[in-house]
């Protein structure tokens, strides 16, 4: 007999004894095993491990659940929570964002412009590279980085100290009824931060459709490059519509309207979807609640900026490159008297008013695709450019920003703008697509064209009736 | 070095290395290959990256490690793969992450398997414990969180422990950086064969499924005389697990045999192909 056939024979022999022994013995072999795993663990740990005489000091942590996880205080005190972590991170990025803005903005693109022009480089060269592209970049960075760089070592070191399972216990029963996963609840938060990096935190989520879900509902969670645009625009059309000690009050509460708006969304698609395309039950999975540790801080630092900020950071800046290219292109191609920018102004205005808003959001929507901290720089230069003000700003197809928001107030009230403008922009600020690197993120982590479209299209076709409903209903009541 | 023609390709190590390769793990450039096996939330990350001193992020969440972690480190004059393996609290393939886990320890033939456990849950952590010494008889156990441990008056003796389960046992602080050397150490001796582990197996009380099982045993060890953990196969093939019965009808088990000194063997191997 050959090698390879004795060796057949030798397999099916065993194959077939196992086969006949298994009749014999019934089928509690999987209890039994258990069992006997069981058993031996225990004899095992009594033997070598001795408990303390006093009661077992887990009480600490007991109580802290008990108040963290409780049907009362979990849901105000997680909201507390965010809202600390929210406000650090928008008061905290404000002075440095600030420092990066002034030296990028202020300092590095005039002495840029400068060594351009004494190369000899051509002004439509220097303007495309410098006005257009680095000014993108500088923005970007400016605005994105601070916050960041504070929004995810904080949340970092909640999930050191145990904080995130506590939150996806407490909002495991409404994912269950949106028919999505309890763990969806720490990638939306996570997206609070970043979309992007809120996607790639769904795979904590084992089954593929409750990630699909988790995925696409993320853009809801308002991203921190959303937060400035949302708080800005709320200072300016509501907070102003009050004496200016409440102002800050009715601001803040416009802007976390808006956000839990977004959690709404996130449960009512979630909804949808799974009672729709992503038919399925929501599957059960077994959350241990560790015990709370002290963060490690300077590990925290570093792997969060490592992880987090800096990947992101460079994706954002990627995208932001050739979007600056074309911001500046738009402004300064002209067809006949006016700039391509102003066209499509012209021709998108009415449709933009129908819905409440208009010609110059819809384009600057448009072209800030790859990072929305663009938009209101966007917004500001097209609205200048296209109103025809003079005196403000630095020029087609050069963004800029206000100091004071009152004189952003001027802009956007001689662009046109009324409370509804500001109220739909607003909404549609939280419902439209995501930013080309979350799109790009999607696509990477799903490797599906499918998705990643839905994803990016779904939340512009509600974002667009949204604005139009709201447009009709303010319009019959004003 | 005087190989006897009678090993036949499945004792050859090329065959292991293909199975560590079908595993995504690439071992050129590396002598021995330490998977990372414990339960969630033990400081495993923790303990890798105390090995490896990469910085891989080490949340306290279950199940926060997404992607598998791979990274490399030396001792003595030998380099070391480490793989972390999913958390998981058992191995009896009820979830993918069991599944990749047990495939990995079962399949990839690590040199050393290193079990994380939490000192202050020790009882609900050995379970995991047992059943990779049912799989593997080459493992270290890293009792970690010792100052969770001692801060609870909880007293841990690692010498009974390794007494009992047959494998070095090694107290930790992984955050601290304790007990890391002593690790390193005990994981270079298992690797090279200088500690040989006697581990615990289980002890099985229906005399029926003991008379199953001894017969079965005997029919895998007289096929594959030197197969690690022929008691276990039986058990799964006992139990129907269409994976194991499939790894014994393609021969890909009768592959799997301990093969003592095989890294030696690999790096002649490896020179008389170049």
């Amino acid at each position: 007999m050959s090698k390879a056939a004795q060796h057949t024979s030798d397999t099916d022999a065993i194959l077939a004894t196992a086969n006949t022994l298994r009749w014999e013995i019934g089928d509690n072999i999987h209890d039994t095993l258990v069992e006997s795993i069981y058993t031996d663990a225990q004899r095992i740990a009594s033997r070598s491990v001795t408990e303390p005489d006093s009661k077992p000091k887990f009480s600490m942590d007991r109580q802290l659940d008990r108040l963290i996880t409780s049907r009362w205080f979990g849901f105000p005190l997680m909201f507390l929570m965010l809202a600390v972590v929210f406000w650090l991170t928008v008061e905290g990025a404000n002075v440095p964002s600030a420092m990066i803005a002034s030296f990028l903005v202020d300092t590095v693109h005039p002495w840029l412009r400068a060594a351009f022009s004494s190369l000899g480089s051509p002004w439509w060269f220097t303007g495309l590279m410098v006005d257009g592209v680095w000014l993108a970049m500088a923005w970007v960075i400016s605005v994105m980085l601070p916050p960041m760089a504070i929004f995810f070592p904080l949340f970092t070191l909640l999930e050191d100290f145990g904080y995130l399972p506590r939150v996806a216990f407490n909002m495991d029963s409404l994912f269950r009824r949106a028919g999505a996963h309890g763990k969806q609840s720490l990638s939306m938060v996570m997206g609070f931060g970043c979309n992007a990096a809120g996607v790639v935190a769904t795979r904590i989520i084992d089954s593929p459709r409750e990630r699909l879900i988790a995925i696409i509902t993320n853009n809801f969670s308002l991203c921190n490059g959303r937060w400035p645009t949302q708080i800005l625009i709320a200072s300016i059309f509501f907070g102003a519509l009050v004496p200016s000690h409440l102002a800050g009050l009715i601001t803040a509460g416009a802007v976390v309207t808006v956000a839990m708006l977004g959690i709404f969304f996130t449960l009512a698609v979630s909804w949808g979807l799974s009672n729709t395309v992503l038919k399925g039950e929501a599957s059960a999975f077994s959350l241990e609640l560790p015990p709370y540790r002290p963060p490690q801080l300077w590990q925290t630092l570093y792997t969060s900026l490592i992880d987090r900020t800096a990947i992101v950071l460079w994706r954002a800046i990627i995208f932001a490159a050739p979007a600056g290219a074309v911001i500046w292109l738009v402004s300064n191609i002209h067809i006949g008297q006016l700039s391509l920018a102003e066209h499509f102004i012209a021709a998108s205005d009415p449709f933009g008013i129908l819905l409440g808003l208009n010609g110059v959001i819809l384009l600057a929507y448009i072209i800030a695709i790859p990072a929305n901290e663009i938009v209101i720089p966007t917004v500001l230069m097209l609205t200048v450019l296209s109103a025809k003000l003079a005196g403000v700003g630095d020029g087609a197809g050069v963004m800029f920003e206000l100091d004071d928001a009152s004189g952003v107030a001027d802009v956007l009230r001689a662009g046109g703008w009324t409370m509804l403008t500001g109220l739909n922009l607003m909404l549609f600020s939280l419902l439209h697509n995501p930013c080309s690197t979350t799109i790009y993120t999607i696509y990477k982590e799903t490797k599906s064209v499918k998705w990643t479209a839905v994803a990016s299209v779904l939340p512009v076709i509600m974002g667009l009736v949204i604005c139009f409903l709201v447009a009709q209903v303010y319009r019959l009541l004003a | 070095m005087t190989q006897t023609h009678a090993a036949n390709c499945e004792d050859c190590p090329v065959h292991n290395l293909g199975n560590l390769k079908k595993l995504g793990i690439n071992m050129a450039e590396f002598d021995f290959v330490v998977a990372l096996a414990g339960n969630p939330n033990t400081g495993k990350s923790t303990v890798f990256n105390a090995l490896t001193g990469l910085r891989q992020h080490t949340g306290n969440w279950p199940g926060k490690t997404v992607t598998r972690a791979e990274g490399g480190f030396d001792y003595g004059d030998k380099r070391f793969k480490l793989v972390d393996l999913p958390g998981t609290y058992s191995l009896l393939s009820t979830s993918t992450d069991e599944e990749v886990a047990r495939d990995f320890i079962l399949f990839g033939q690590p040199d050393v398997t290193v079990i994380v456990v939490d000192a202050t849950r020790l009882e609900r952590n050995l379970n995991l414990v047992l059943q990779v010494l049912e799989i593997t008889d080459r493992a270290v156990l890293c009792l970690n969180l010792m100052d969770e441990a001692k801060r609870h008056g909880i007293v841990v003796d690692p010498r009974g422990l390794a007494r009992d389960l047959g494998i070095p046992v090694v107290a930790a602080a992984a955050r601290q950086e304790e007990g890391i050397p002593e690790l390193l150490k005990y994981i270079y001796e298992v690797a090279n064969g200088t500690y040989v582990c006697r581990p615990h197996r289980l002890e099985r009380t229906a005399p029926q499924l003991e008379r199953a099982l001894t017969a079965l045993t005997g029919r895998i060890t007289a096929a594959f005389p030197d197969i690690p953990n022929a008691r276990w196969i039986a058990l799964r093939l006992l139990e129907g697990d269409q994976k194991i019965i499939d790894a014994v009808r393609s021969g890909e088990l009768g592959s799997l045999i301990r093969r003592t000194p095989v890294r030696q063997n690999e790096q002649h191997l490896i020179a008389g192909t170049v």
